[in-house]
C-alpha cells in the first residue's frame, strides 16, 4: 500500500506478462468464471452480429480484403526503403523522428522527451504500440503520470488492471463492474464519479467525460500511436471512436507518436482500402466517428512540437521469416478475437500479451521468441478452426501460421525427455506403415474383445483423463474395416 | 433404386481413426457407391492423412504419411474419403509436406493425387451429379458442419443437399452452427478445460433441438460431442452422414 501510495497512476496487477505459466494454466480460472463467461458471450456475440451486418453490406468486400493483403505484402517487401521515405516527409513537416530498436531503448526516448518538457504527466491516445512497450509503467518509474483517455482504457487502468482485447480492452468487466470501479476510484485520481451513479451507460460516460477533460484542458504532453503512417506525406492517422484522441492530438503543446515500423503505407490513397476495411472489421460501422489525420507541425494549429517514434521491438524478427511475415500485415481490428471460440470462452488476460486471440497467438512468438512457456503455448491455443481467417480483412493466414509456430516449438523441445514427442514418435512408427498399423489395430480389437460389453469408457486415469474427465470415449469395435474388408471383398474376388 | 452411374471406380481413402474405431461409416461408404454403381477398391497400403503429426508441428512423422498416401492412390481416378478434415489435410498439407521433405517427386506426385481426392458429398454431388441417393431415414436429425469440412475441405452446402433428399428425414437447424465443437485434434487434450468448454456448448445446442440424430462428415469431431453426449445421458445419437446415405427403406440397418 505505501509503494502505491507513491504513485502517480493506479498500479497494475503484480507481475509480467513473460513471467505468466502456459496458457493452459491461465484458462483454467477463466474457465471457473461464470460472469466472466457471460461478458464475452455477450459482448464477442454482439460484435459478430454488427460485423457480419456491416461486411455484407459491401459486395466487393473480398477484393477489399485482397487489396488490403497485397498493399501490405508490398510495403513490407520494401520497409526499408518506405521506412526512410517515411522520416523524409516527417522530417520535411517539421516532425522530429526517432528510432528504436526494442521496448527500453523506446521507452527511454519517450520519457526523455517528457521529463525535457519539464511536466509531470502526460493524457494518452489508446495506442497498442505503447501497451506493447508498458511505457506507462515506464513513465510511472520516472515519476511521470500517463492518464488513459480511451473510455475501456480508462476503465482498466482505474481497475488496476490489464487489457483483455485489441478494441475493447475492458470486454471482461460488465457495467455494474465498472460502475464501483468508477465510484472507488475516480476520487482518487482527479475528478470524482458522483455517488448517486447507477450503472445506466450514459451515466457513466458523462462521469469519465467529466473525470478527462480537467486531464485534458490540463496536459501539456500527449503521447499516441498510430494506426497508419503515409510515406509519401509524412501524415500520421488515428482511427478512433470517442473523441478522446481528437483532443489529445490538437490541445497539448508537444506530441508524441509510438509507431510500430509495419504501420507505414506509401501513399494518402492506400487508406480508401484500410478506411472502409477497419471500421466494419473491428466495431461492425460503416465508418468510426473520428478519424484524425496530422502531418508534422502546422504553425499556429495544435501541437506545435511534434515527435514520432518508430518502433522495431521484434518486428524484423518476424519480417526475416517468409511464414511469419504475414502477421504484421495486422491491423489490429480484433475481428479474430471476436470470432474465435476459444478466446470467446477464455477473454485476453491468459495469452499473457496486450496482443491476446489468434493473431497474439501468432503475434508473440514472433516478436517475443518462444523461450519462454506462455509463447510456446500461445501456437496450441487454437482448434485451427479456421474462424479467424474467415473474417480477417488483410487475409492473414493464422491457422497455417499456428501450424508453422508449431513446428517451431516442437523443433524447439526435440531432445528432452516429454510425454508428447514420444508419443509423437510411437504413433509416428505405427503409422509410417500399413504392418504396423495392422499390427496396432489387431491389439485395439483385442482390448475390445477383453471388454465384450463396454461400448464407452467413462472417466479413467491419465493419460485417458484429460479427455474422458467430461466425455466418454467410445471402445474400438473389435473387428477393424480393413479386417472386415479381407473378409467380405478381397475373398470373393 | 433407379440412378446408376456408368461403373466408376472408386479408392476408398477409409482414414485411420475410421478403420480403428468407426468401421460402420467406411462400411457404408462402401454399400452406398456399390449401390450407386460405383467398383470400390480399398487399396491396403493407406494407413493416415498424418494431419495429427502436422497439426502438433511433427513434420517429419507426417512425411511418411504423404509417401504412403501417394503409394496407395496414386493409381486412381477418383479418391473418396469420408471426412472434411482428412480430405481437407491432405490437399491442403500434403504439398506443404512434400516441400519441407525437399522431394520434388514427392511433390508432384501429391499434387496429381491431391487433384483426384474428394471428400464423399463432393464425390455424390459434383461428380456422380446425385442429391437423391436414394436413401430413407425416418428421423429427426440436426447437421454440424465440421470445421475443416467447411473452411478447409470447402464442402459448402453439399452435405446439407443430400440430406434434405433422404426421404422420411426431419432436418432441424442448429444453433450457432458454425461454432466449433472444440475438438481441434490434439487440441482436445492439450487444451481439455476449453476443449471442454466448447463441446458442452455444442452439446447443449444439439441437447436444445430435440433432435434423435447428431450427424457430421466427420468422425472424430462427433466422437468429442458424442463423448458430452453420451455422458450426459442425452440419448442424441452421433451418426456419420456415410451411413444415413447408405440406409434405404427395408434395408437392415
Amino acid at each position: 500500500m505505501t509503494a502505491d501510495a507513491q504513485r502517480r497512476t493506479p498500479a497494475p496487477p503484480a507481475g509480467t506478462y513473460l513471467g505468466m505459466p502456459k496458457f493452459q494454466k491461465n484458462a483454467k480460472p477463466a474457465l471457473a468464471n461464470e460472469q466472466l463467461r457471460k461478458n464475452l458471450r455477450h459482448a464477442t456475440g454482439t460484435i459478430r452480429a454488427k460485423r457480419v451486418a456491416r461486411v455484407s453490406e459491401v459486395p466487393e468486400w473480398e477484393e477489399l480484403r485482397r487489396a488490403g493483403e497485397a498493399i501490405k505484402n508490398r510495403t513490407l517487401r520494401h520497409l526499408d526503403t518506405y521506412l526512410v521515405q517515411l522520416e523524409e516527409s516527417l522530417v520535411r513537416a517539421g516532425a522530429t523522428v526517432h528510432w528504436a530498436r526494442d521496448a527500453a531503448e523506446a521507452n527511454r526516448i519517450v520519457v526523455g522527451l517528457v521529463q525535457a518538457k519539464g511536466v509531470d504527466e502526460v493524457v494518452k491516445v489508446k495506442s497498442m504500440a505503447t501497451q506493447e512497450i508498458e511505457l506507462n509503467e515506464a513513465l510511472e518509474e520516472a515519476g511521470i503520470a500517463a492518464w488513459e483517455t480511451d473510455l475501456a482504457e480508462l476503465i482498466v487502468q482505474l481497475g488496476h488492471d490489464r487489457p483483455s482485447h485489441i478494441l475493447v480492452p475492458a470486454i471482461h468487466r460488465n457495467r455494474s463492474e465498472v460502475r464501483e470501479i468508477f465510484l472507488r476510484e475516480m476520487k482518487r485520481y482527479g475528478t470524482a464519479a458522483p455517488e448517486d451513479i447507477t450503472d445506466d451507460p450514459a451515466e457513466l460516460a458523462g462521469a469519465a467525460r467529466r473525470h478527462l477533460r480537467e486531464k485534458f484542458l490540463r496536459a501539456r504532453v500527449a503521447v499516441s500511436g498510430a494506426n497508419f503512417a503515409i510515406a509519401e506525406t509524412g501524415t500520421l492517422v488515428v482511427v478512433e471512436s470517442e473523441g478522446n484522441g481528437r483532443m489529445c492530438l490538437t490541445l497539448p503543446e508537444t506530441l508524441i507518436s509510438v509507431v510500430g515500423i509495419e504501420k507505414v503505407l506509401p501513399t494518402t490513397a492506400d487508406l480508401e482500402v484500410y478506411l472502409r476495411l477497419l471500421p466494419r472489421s473491428s466495431t461492425g460501422e460503416r465508418m468510426n466517428p473520428y478519424t484524425s489525420m496530422w502531418t508534422g507541425v502546422t504553425p499556429g494549429d495544435g501541437p506545435q512540437e511534434v515527435h514520432v517514434v518508430l518502433v522495431d521491438n521484434g518486428r524484423t524478427n518476424a519480417l526475416a521469416d517468409p511464414l511469419g511475415r504475414p502477421a504484421l500485415r495486422c491491423i489490429r481490428c480484433s475481428a479474430c478475437l471476436n470470432i474465435c471460440p476459444v478466446y470467446e470462452r477464455v477473454g485476453g488476460h491468459a495469452y499473457g500479451s496486450v496482443y491476446p486471440g489468434p493473431i497474439g497467438a501468432v503475434l508473440n512468438p514472433q516478436l517475443r521468441g518462444i523461450s519462454h512457456e506462455i509463447d510456446q503455448s500461445l501456437p496450441y491455443a487454437s482448434t485451427l478452426c479456421g474462424a479467424c481467417f474467415d473474417v480477417c480483412p488483410v487475409r492473414i493466414p493464422i491457422p497455417d501460421m499456428l501450424v508453422h509456430l508449431r513446428k517451431e516449438v516442437a523443433d524447439h523441445k526435440k531432445g528432452t525427455p516429454r510425454v508428447e514427442p514420444t508419443a509423437m514418435a510411437l504413433a509416428g512408427w505405427v503409422l509410417s506403415d500399413r504392418r504396423h498399423f495392422e499390427l496396432a489395430q489387431r491389439a485395439a480389437g483385442l482390448a475390445a474383445r477383453v471388454l465384450p460389453h463396454t461400448t464407452h469408457l467413462g472417466p479413467m486415469p491419465w493419460p485417458a483423463s484429460p479427455w474422458t474427465r467430461a466425455r466418454d470415449l467410445p471402445m474400438p469395435p473389435p473387428e477393424s474395416f480393413r479386417s472386415w474388408w479381407r473378409k467380405n471383398r478381397e475373398e470373393g474376388r | 433404386m433407379t440412378i446408376r452411374t456408368d461403373g466408376l471406380t472408386v479408392a476408398l481413402f477409409a482414414t485411420c481413426i475410421n478403420d480403428v474405431m468407426f468401421p460402420g461409416t467406411p462400411r457404408a461408404v462402401v454399400e452406398l457407391l456399390e449401390r450407386l454403381g460405383c467398383r470400390v477398391e480399398f487399396p491396403m497400403e493407406q494407413t493416415c492423412c498424418g494431419q495429427m503429426f502436422t497439426n502438433t508441428g511433427y513434420f517429419d512423422a507426417a512425411v511418411p504419411n504423404v509417401r504412403n498416401y501417394v503409394k496407395a492412390f496414386s493409381g486412381y481416378e477418383y479418391v473418396v474419403g469420408p471426412s472434411g478434415s482428412c480430405v481437407g489435410a491432405v490437399r491442403h498439407q500434403h504439398p506443404m509436406l512434400a516441400d519441407h521433405a525437399k522431394d520434388a517427386g514427392l511433390a508432384a506426385e501429391v499434387d496429381r493425387v491431391v487433384a483426384r481426392t474428394y471428400d464423399l458429398s463432393e464425390f455424390l454431388v459434383d461428380v456422380l451429379g446425385i442429391t437423391d441417393v436414394g436413401a430413407y431415414f425416418p428421423h429427426r436429425v440436426t447437421y454440424h458442419p465440421t470445421c475443416h469440412s467447411v473452411r478447409v475441405a470447402k464442402v459448402g452446402d453439399r452435405p446439407y443437399q443430400l440430406l434434405s433428399k433422404v426421404k422420411g428425414i426431419d432436418l432441424v437447424a442448429l444453433p450457432d452452427a458454425d461454432q466449433c465443437c472444440g475438438f481441434g485434434g490434439t487440441f482436445s487434450v492439450k487444451n481439455p478445460d476449453v476443449s471442454v468448454a466448447m463441446a458442452a456448448d455444442k452439446a447443449r445446442h444439439v441437447m436444445a433441438t430435440g433432435a434423435e440424430y447428431l450427424v457430421t462428415g466427420d468422425n472424430a469431431c462427433l466422437m468429442n460431442i458424442g463423448g458430452i453426449l453420451h455422458r450426459q445421458n442425452s440419448g442424441v445419437k452421433p451418426i456419420h452422414l456415410a451411413e444415413i446415405l447408405a440406409r434405404t427403406e427395408g434395408g437392415e440397418r
